[in-house]
């Protein structure tokens, strides 16, 4: 009986029988453990710094003068984290931060949901161009753009606030809001619109009641994407404030004279965001930059 | 968007050749008489030539590892792509832990009983660009990899199937079935890439301060530290004529090459 048993699951595991060239199966096993060794040295190089950038934000300023260091969580402290939020213009810029990514995102929302629906549904035009002038915004240097804004915002008395900052960012971030949108827009089947509007609702009633909750999760994606940028641009933010600056704008221009425990501090404090984002993108993702660019 | 946008270049532009008595080339002059200015557009366009290719091998070995589908591929994808959200400061500062002179990899030569090696001193020009080279493969290849996954998705099975019952080993069907139907991914990747490429500056400056300069670093310290925004409107300038022509280059070049396939 047991005989019986071992023999039928065996087959499933394609045993070969007597006689039978062994050797493409051996190869196919080598096969897929070479593969896993390579996935599994890929994740160390994509894993290990930052499991090193959150022990070093983790460790006492003692540990940290220690050489060598220790690769091992032996004493855990949130002491460097603390000096670090303490240090002058951090929380300012962390609320600043967070400020400018909620406005950011409110704003490339309001004007980019409404644009990503027309893109979806009237068949307009000059589609190629249009993609290919998104394509060019998402390409244009910052620094570009940064510079002489500047000067227009210090003419009009906006420098150095939250909101030049946000108008930079939601700048940046609508083309992509828009494709993004747009396509989570054409994801949902004209046909229940139709229905919706036989049964008696408005083009808007529609559109509020059937079309936006079915887009609901791509938008929530969409506005993800649009904090992140915010939060992880620099360059403009640092060049259009002065003492609004947000987070990363404050670590940038105190980066030369701050210790380095200040430095792992704020550059585990800047990826922390990036953990959860992909966590909660990572089935978008292929579809945010694959097909909505091209 | 058109204020955003237009009214910036437009003032950009008069900025840059602007001047205390109308327009004058002299911010140009100023800006290539800078000792830093040769180098740092050699070090971008060094950066830029080693680490594109680099970035595009390793992006397609990964996208073809999940593809093959290991066990945990879902785990693998989400560490793969999480750099893609991380900014180059950030890099910069997680690759500052290990490189710097008592950080991880001396600790862990000291442990090997090797002699640990200042990495970033500015007269180790070698290790100096390896360290900025690795952070940016390290933060930049993810957006290759999604993009590239995302153009296998699209690739019906069958065309490979087919190739492989006709007996086409796996770089056959890699370099004449694989590759070819990926080119539309592979040349966005490749525009996208290597215009965002130009802008990389944070990583170098998080990495070795004014040691390795880049160009929008260059843009970034005339604005800050010499508070001149005419020479950096001329930076800025150079910064965007050259990305412009690379893109056009690029379409041109691919498009040629596609054309000529046929």
């Amino acid at each position: 009986m047991s005989h019986a048993t071992t023999a039928r699951t065996d087959a499933g595991t394609n045993r070969p029988e007597p006689g039978v060239d062994r050797r493409p199966l051996a190869r196919r096993r080598r096969n897929r453990v070479l593969l896993q060794v390579a996935c599994i040295l890929i994740t160390l190089f994509m894993a290990l710094p930052i499991y090193l950038i959150a022990l070093a934000a983790m460790s006492s300023r003692q540990s940290l003068q220690k050489f060598p260091l220790s690769f091992i969580p032996d004493n855990f402290s949130t002491e460097t984290m603390q000096t670090f939020l303490q240090s002058t213009g951090i929380l300012g810029g962390l609320i600043n931060s967070v400020q400018v990514g909620v406005f950011t995102l409110v704003l490339s929302l309001l004007i980019g949901v409404p644009a990503g629906y027309a893109v979806a549904r009237f068949a307009f035009r000059g589609r190629e161009p249009y993609q290919l002038f998104l394509l060019f915004t998402r390409a244009l240097p910052i620094v570009v753009l940064s510079v002489p804004l500047a000067q227009l915002f210090l003419q009009t008395g906006l420098y150095d606030s939250v909101l030049a900052v946000v108008l930079l960012h939601s700048a940046l971030a609508l083309p992509t809001t828009i494709l993004i949108t747009a396509s989570v827009f054409l994801g949902v089947p004209r046909d229940v619109e139709e229905a919706a509007r036989i049964f008696g609702c408005s083009p808007v009633q529609a559109f509020l009641k059937v079309v936006l909750p079915m887009a609901i999760p791509g938008i929530a994606a969409a506005s993800i994407f649009t904090f992140v940028m915010s939060w992880n641009e620099v360059l403009g933010a640092s060049i259009l404030t002065l003492n609004q600056r947000t987070l990363p704008a404050q670590v940038l221009s105190s980066l030369a004279e701050s210790p380095l425990a200040y430095r792992f501090a704020g550059g585990f404090l800047l990826v922390v965001p990036a953990l959860v984002f992909i966590f909660f993108m990572r089935r978008y993702l292929t579809n945010m930059w694959g097909s909505t660019i091209r | 968007m058109t204020l955003l946008f237009g009214w910036p270049m437009v003032s950009g532009v008069l900025q840059a050749f602007g001047g205390p008595e109308g327009l004058t080339t002299a911010n140009f002059t100023r800006m290539s008489q800078d000792p830093y200015f040769w180098s740092s557009v050699g070090n971008t366009l060094l950066l830029i030539v080693v680490m594109i290719p680099i970035q595009f091998v390793l992006a397609l070995a990964m996208a073809l590892l999940i593809r093959a589908k290991p066990r945990g591929a879902s785990a693998y994808f989400y560490i793969w792509a999480i750099p893609l959200a991380v900014s180059d400061l950030a890099a910069g500062l997680v690759w500052l832990t290990v490189f710097t002179d008592r950080g991880y990899l001396n600790s862990l030569l000291a442990s090997l009983g090797l002699e640990p090696v200042s990495w970033l001193a500015y007269d180790n020009y070698p290790s100096m660009f390896g360290a900025v080279l690795i952070a940016e493969v390290w933060r930049a290849t993810s957006l290759v990899f999604v993009i590239v996954v995302a153009g296998l998705q699209s690739i019906p099975k069958d065309y490979e199937e087919a190739a492989g019952v006709f007996g086409a080993s796996f770089w056959n069907r890699l370099r004449h079935v694989t590759l070819p139907l990926l080119r539309p991914s592979l040349q966005t990747a490749l525009i996208l890439r290597t215009i965002l490429a130009f802008q990389t500056f944070a990583v170098a400056l998080a990495l070795t301060g004014q040691n390795f300069p880049l160009v929008v670093g260059e843009t970034y310290r005339w604005y800050t530290g010499l508070q001149d925004p005419n020479v950096a409107s001329a930076l800025a300038l150079v910064v965007m004529a050259v990305s412009m022509v690379t893109a056009v280059g690029y379409l041109k070049l691919l498009r040629d090459q596609t054309e000529a396939a046929r």
